[in-house]
């Protein structure tokens, strides 16, 4: 038998074992960017070449809509949790440290959703 | 008794900027510790370039008259200031980030790898930001 109280039991479980979860994330996510991004590198040079219904093209084929987004999905995933950290190591203000983290948050889900809708919309055949 | 001075004063104190008499620096500049503070300076920069991608996303959707503006932006003197800015700090981050990843698995991190690999980093952004724009310019986009 246990002569453990109940608080010390859980006192001796550790963290909330989310921080190791959270790390890998980051991390699986770095490497996938790096593909991603020399793709992104590419394809920029080659869209700067073109007007717009030579882009229109381009979004038009899957292999690029598909790379497009899983570059903007993933990369303001990325932002966001880096600005996170810049957040949590600069500003001291209990609220004004919330308000940032929140606004991070908002700006790249915001950001985020509009880029992705927006190149669907042009690769479904709507713009 | 004892003459033995002791306390925090004996202490290195980094980074202390002023402590010791105005300007007294107790630390100096390491190339890992600029590598350190570039990755977070590029990082940074890098989100106004998500942005800058999510706005050309919705240009396009926009329409021809929209992209067309956002466009000859990005084309402008300024706007090519900012994407060479751009693409400076993505090598930078890019190369940095593997970096950091290597070390992440356990490698490299000893002085003398991690002094070594800093300079890897600065050659690769120079010659890989160099070489896009040379590749650029022969295939007259810019």
């Amino acid at each position: 038998m246990s002569f453990r109280t109940p608080l010390s039991t859980a006192r001796g479980l550790g963290s909330a074992k989310h921080g190791v979860g959270h790390w890998i994330s980051e991390r699986v996510a770095a490497v996938a960017l790096v593909p991603l991004v020399l793709w992104a590198v590419y394809s920029c040079i080659l869209l700067a070449g073109v007007d717009y219904d030579g882009a229109v093209e381009w979004i038009g084929s899957p292999v690029n809509a598909t790379l497009i987004i899983l570059t903007i999905a993933i990369s303001f995933f990325h932002m966001q949790g880096g600005v996170r950290v810049i957040i949590e190591d600069y500003i001291y203000g209990h609220l004004t440290k919330a308000a940032a983290l929140m606004l991070n948050v908002f700006v790249c889900g915001l950001a985020g959703a509009l880029a992705i809708f927006s190149i669907l919309k042009v690769a479904l055949g709507g713009a | 008794m004892t003459t033995v001075p002791r306390g925090p004063a004996d202490r290195p104190m980094s980074p202390h900027l002023t402590s010791g008499g105005m300007f007294a620096l107790h630390w100096r500049w390491h190339v890992t510790m600029l590598t350190s503070i570039l990755h977070r300076v590029t990082g940074a920069a890098l989100y106004a370039a998500g942005l800058i991608v999510a706005a050309w996303a919705v240009a396009l959707a926009s329409g021809p008259e929209a992209y067309g503006s956002f466009m000859a932006l990005l084309g402008s003197p300024l706007g090519k200031l900012v994407m060479f800015g751009m693409s400076a700090s993505v090598f930078y981050h890019l190369a940095n980030g593997v970096r950091h990843l290597i070390w992440d698995a356990g490698h490299g991190l000893d002085l003398k790898s991690a002094n070594a690999s800093a300079f890897g980093v600065f050659g690769f952004t120079i010659a890989a930001t160099l070489a896009v724009w040379a590749i650029a310019f022969m295939a007259g986009v810019v």
